[in-house]
């Protein structure tokens, strides 16, 4: 949350191929983040239990370990946020990611501010869950005032149903970062209802209704097609 | 004739039969007139001579039936093992055609020719087990006596009284490439029999022994040197043709034996067979299949086609007819066949019968013409015990009883009537009543029925009533033409109904023929194809059906159907494969290998067998009945010509495939090519630029830096696009279709475009169709590549429009453009792949984007299109099905508390 906090942060860069670690050392060192490296899904839980960094950097090809299996051992015992960096494009992959306890996802090929802002994202995420429940988020128009449960949009008070509420607060309290249809559903509805997306997507399309000043151009609620949704960090 | 040379269709007859010789080991038979006269004995020693000339010769059956001077012949020669078959707990012994075709020898010695196999064999017949090894191009050597020819078979029978069983079809001797006759005068052969020489079976000595007596010795003796020098004679003709030497050649002769019941046909067709080797003419042996043959039981319809197939063992050319009139059907095929004679047999009925029926004899004398019709005899050799030749009673006792029944009903009306109508009307109810008869009951019982019907219309109706007196002697007459109408009547009606069953079963199987072949024309690929044929005729005959076709090495594996247990399975395989290799029909009720459990007819294609027809029939009976089996055989016909034409329409289409995808190869190479390395060329220029130069001002490297990184997006794009592509091509993409709201998906692409939408005006208006089932990401991609598209191709300002659309069934998408439009008769070519706009140069992509497009929308069952829109610009427009409602969502449950949050909306 703080700007120093981030500017002191270890990342740890997973990654086999030597290119992609010297370009990341490059950028992330400049934007003034420690770094250690991995080049293996091993070295990389060897890692991150001795020096026990703030954030990993995590490719999903490695040539021992899949990525995915990487981020269900780190899940085992550490909360340490991961932005999966994957050369896998396909929808299945980054859900498959996400769901094994992954924070975000960047497709290679990336921009480095793309990279920067995810990590930004997950490490003030972080912070935010270390500092305990927050009172009010503020992202751009809309003001959710979660101690008195009210909402406004630019200063209009706006009325929702109980669902839309809990689907609003579920995206804000992680706001930044992707959540899955799956992950949504079981947080606003209950795990039983995993399986009826269409019911995210009516209530998604309801919320824009009344949130959005053009509905078929969000700017708070984004679509991420074919994984979930998330919302606009401010 | 002047010509002095030979028919050219002869030649070519004489090249076949000279290739087939040459290509198919010889067979030699040693040819004897009786038992004892030596001629094993002579094929030993003629075995030896071929041994001493250095060839290799393996005895395959010996008989030497103990006697010193052969068995010590014989222990020179390598001798086969004999197969040992356990028959009903009896051990026979058996020549091993398996082993004799693995051992593979030059030259083989097969006693015998004659003889019948052992049950469990898998053919029933020697003469058969030759065959098999001169078509595996093994020299024979074999054994034969007089009796057992096939065409002298019931003259020997004749002159000794004994009926030989086991007979050589004589195209087994016709086909034999030389004949030794072994001659023994009668005195020194009833001298050797005297002396013990002569081995004669026990349980048949006495029969047996009616052989040797001198008489029938000596005309068997002339019998076995006539047929010999038949064939000397046969030889010399055909040399004088090979040399050239010609004579004034007769037109060749084709002969016609007409068969009507199974019994004389036998003996016509042996007495035939003598005619035409006299003549060397061609024959055929023809059936007429009339309705009442239908009422035949079905072992007679069998023997008919046994008999059928006889003929085809002497080497004529077996044809069914089915008609009315035998004459008829005989004097067509005839004249269609350019027959010259006609062979009938002597008419048995009597002749009354025949004045009243009409005889065939009688009406091809008279309507042959130039045809020569011979009458031979044709009786019944007596009743043979196994052939029942009498037919069941076509009227059971119960149909006399129902014709009864008719007849006093009819009593019963006319008694109603009589008081108000004429006699003449109460006969014509009479003659109702027996026409009803006659339809339903059949010939006799109307018969019954009409002599009935006069005794009580007099009975009861004709005065003086209630007796069978007349008080008219006019009334004679009405009774005279009453039982001749009713009898006429009966006919007319007993002939309407055999017709209209015969019309019925032809009907049925035309109807069958035509559900398959019309079937077959339906299905596309071969696998479809066979699983029809399948199923279509396993209904038709009630039975398991199974195909086979051979794979690489020409073993057969099941392609379709099913062969039963596991364990059967195998040995099923293999009778399919002998019917396969020899293309010949073999298993259930066949003379190969009977024992199987189904019936393998070869697939006969153009270039030979192209697989197996299976049947396993789920009734028990000893075998398809005749018409029954040659229907199956048109049926095997016509799905090995389906599987031949499916297969070409593969290769063909594979053939088209190869093609296209190498020219896409090509062009996709080319793409590569230029396409990526383009951008390469810019970022490997740009980057090379940033390091080596420190002069560059801070304006100029970041111009360098923003060109790297457009060109990887671009060149990053692309490659995209081919995995896309590829995918797509490959049928990998699965689609996933969901409910989803059209607004967040359009929303998800304008996102996605970001900064480049910025200038633009965007118009979306997809209200019409809130959700649409589809997938997201697909549909996502190709709206995407819509919108590029029109980002590329119109001026910069110009409005880009989304709308959607709902009508019955679906949901049409368009992405509109105010640009240039497409060009005349292009809007249908963009959409092919590597397609690129005429003044794209300031574009540079792989021409993927419309392509994927309608790839993603072929593969939601869509279609896609381009049209210029009136006003300038263009619209792309794309369709897809859209099957049910959207699933409908609970209503919310009312809020829980009005201070825990903000109140809750009614209805949203």
């Amino acid at each position: 949350m703080t700007e120093e906090s981030t500017h002191q942060a270890l990342v740890l860069v997973v990654d086999d191929e030597l290119p992609i670690r010297r370009f990341l050392k490059a950028a992330l060192e400049g934007s003034g983040y420690r770094l250690t490296e991995a080049t293996s899904g091993a070295e990389a839980l060897r890692e991150a239990a001795m020096r026990t960094p703030d954030i990993v950097v995590l490719d999903l090809g490695l040539p021992d370990l899949d990525g995915i299996e990487v981020t269900r051992r780190l899940r085992e015992w550490s909360g340490v946020p991961i932005v999966v960096l994957s050369a896998r494009g396909r929808e299945t992959d980054k859900i498959a990611a996400l769901d094994a306890g992954a924070d975000d996802y960047v497709t290679k090929p990336f921009a480095i501010g793309e990279l920067l802002a995810r990590i930004r994202v997950a490490l003030r995420h972080r912070a935010r869950v270390a500092g305990g429940e927050e009172s009010a988020v503020t992202v751009g128009p809309l003001h959710l005032d979660l101690a008195r449960r009210r909402v406004t949009i630019q200063g209009k008070e706006i009325r929702l149903t109980p669902i839309e509420y809990r689907l609003l607060t579920a995206l804000a309290r992680q706001r930044g970062r992707v959540l899955t249809h799956d992950q949504i559903l079981r947080e606003v509805w209950g795990p039983a209802y995993t399986r009826r997306r269409h019911y995210l997507r009516v209530y998604m399309a309801q919320l824009r209704q009344k949130l959005e000043a053009d509905p078929a151009r969000p700017r708070i609620l984004l679509t991420e097609t074919g994984v979930g949704y998330r919302m606009a960090e401010e | 004739m002047p010509e002095r040379r030979p028919d050219p269709e002869q030649i070519l007859e004489r090249l076949r039969r000279k290739e087939e010789r040459e290509r198919r080991a010889k067979l030699k038979i040693f040819f004897g007139a009786a038992a004892g006269v030596g001629k094993t004995y002579a094929m030993l020693e003629e075995a030896h001579e071929r041994r001493n000339a250095g060839m290799e010769v393996v005895a395959g059956v010996v008989e030497t039936h103990a006697r010193e001077e052969t068995q010590r012949l014989l222990e020179g020669l390598e001798r086969l093992p004999r197969r040992v078959i356990d028959y009903r707990g009896t051990r026979l012994e058996e020549f091993d055609l398996d082993g004799a075709l693995a051992r593979r020898p030059e030259l083989i010695l097969v006693d015998e020719l004659a003889h019948t196999n052992a049950p469990g064999s898998r053919h029933s017949k020697r003469w058969q087990d030759i065959e098999e090894l001169l078509g595996a191009g093994i020299d024979v050597y074999t054994t034969l006596n007089v009796q057992h020819v096939d065409s002298l078979n019931d003259v020997v029978a004749q002159i000794t009284g004994v009926t030989v069983r086991e007979t050589v079809p004589d195209s087994v001797l016709d086909r034999a490439d030389e004949i030794e006759l072994i001659d023994l005068p009668p005195d020194d052969l009833l001298q050797r029999l005297r002396e013990g020489k002569v081995y004669l079976p026990a349980q048949a000595e006495t029969a047996l022994s009616k052989f040797f007596r001198k008489g029938h010795l000596i005309a068997l003796r002339e019998l076995a040197l006539r047929r010999t020098a038949e064939r000397v004679d046969a030889e010399m003709e055909s040399y004088r043709r090979e040399e050239g030497i010609a004579e004034p050649w007769a037109v060749r002769e084709r002969i016609l034996v007409c068969v009507g019941d199974p019994e004389s046909g036998l003996r016509l067709i042996r007495a035939a067979r003598r005619m035409v080797s006299g003549l060397r003419a061609e024959w055929i042996v023809a059936h007429v299949e009339t309705p009442a043959e239908l009422r035949w039981p079905r072992e007679r319809r069998d023997y008919i086609v046994d008999v059928m197939g006889f003929a085809q063992d002497f080497g004529a050319e077996p044809v069914m007819l089915q008609g009315i009139r035998v004459a008829d059907e005989i004097l067509a095929l005839a004249r269609r066949r350019n027959v010259s004679r006609i062979v009938v047999g002597k008419p048995e009925r009597p002749r009354w019968r025949r004045l009243l029926e009409g005889s065939l004899v009688e009406t091809l004398v008279q309507e042959s013409h130039e045809i020569d019709v011979y009458v031979i005899r044709g009786e019944t050799e007596g009743e043979s015990p196994d052939r029942g030749s009498v037919r069941t009673p076509s009227a059971r006792w119960t149909h006399y009883l129902q014709a009864t029944v008719v007849v006093a009903v009819v009593t019963g009306v006319a008694f109603l009537m009589y008081p108000r109508f004429e006699l003449t009307n109460i006969v014509m109810v009479y003659l109702l009543g027996v026409m009803v008869v006659a339809l339903w009951l059949g010939r006799t019982p109307s018969v019954l029925a009409s002599i009935l019907s006069v005794l009580a219309f007099d009975f009861f109706f004709v005065p003086p009533r209630f007796s069978f007196a007349v008080s008219d002697t006019e009334y004679l007459v009405t009774f005279t033409v009453m039982l001749g109408a009713a009898l006429a009547l009966s006919t007319l009606a007993h002939w309407l109904r055999l017709q209209t069953d015969a019309a019925r079963q032809r009907e049925r199987r035309t109807a069958a023929l035509y559900r398959l072949s019309r079937e077959l024309a339906a299905v596309r690929t071969s696998d479809e194809l066979l699983a029809t044929a399948v199923r279509t005729i396993g209904e038709d005959f009630e039975a398991r059906v199974s195909v086979l076709l051979p794979e690489a090495g020409g073993r057969l594996r099941l392609r379709a159907g099913e062969l039963g247990s596991a364990h059967h399975e195998r040995h099923e395989i293999g009778v399919a494969q002998w019917a396969f290799d020899n293309a010949q029909p073999a298993g259930w009720g066949t003379a190969t290998l009977p024992a199987a459990r189904g019936l393998y007819l070869p697939l006969r294609g153009g270039g030979g067998p192209i697989g197996v027809l299976g049947l396993e029939a789920r009734r028990h009976q000893e075998g398809l009945p005749t018409e029954q089996f040659r229907f199956l055989e048109t049926l095997a016909n016509q799905v090995a010509l389906a599987l031949e034409r499916a297969r070409l329409a593969e290769q063909a289409e594979e053939n088209r495939v190869q093609v296209e995808s190498e020219r896409l190869k090509n062009t996709l190479l080319s793409s590569v090519s230029h396409d990526f390395r383009t951008p390469l060329a810019v970022i490997t220029g740009a980057a090379t630029s940033l390091l080596g130069r420190d002069g560059l001002g801070d304006v100029a490297r970041d111009e360098l830096a923003a060109t790297i990184v457009e060109e990887s997006q671009r060149l990053s794009r692309q490659v995209s696009d081919l995995l896309d592509m590829t995918r797509l091509e490959a049928g990998s993409v699965e689609v996933k279709k969901e409910w989803h709201s059209l607004e967040e998906v359009v929303g998800a692409v304008l996102e996605r475009h970001g900064p480049a939408l910025a200038a633009r005006e965007i118009r979306v208006d997809v209200s019409a169709a809130p959700f649409v089932l589809l997938d997201d990401v697909l549909i996502g991609q190709a709206i995407f590549n819509l919108v590029e598209n029109a980002l590329k191709y119109t001026p910069a300002r110009s409005p880009i429009e989304i709308r959607a659309s709902r009508d019955e069934g679906g949901v049409t998408i368009e992405v509109a453009d105010r640009g240039p439009g497409l060009p005349e008769g292009t809007e249908q070519r963009v959409f092919d792949k590597f397609y690129r706009g005429a003044d794209s140069a300031g574009f540079r992509g792989v021409g993927l984007g419309l392509a994927i497009c309608r790839g993603i929308v072929q593969a939601h069952g869509g279609r896609i299109e381009a049209v210029n829109r009136p006003g300038g610009g263009v619209a792309f427009r794309f369709w897809l099905p859209v099957e049910g409602e959207p699933p409908t969502i609970e209503p919310e449950e009312a809020a829980t508390a009005g201070g825990q949050g903000p109140a809750p909306e009614t209805g949203s």
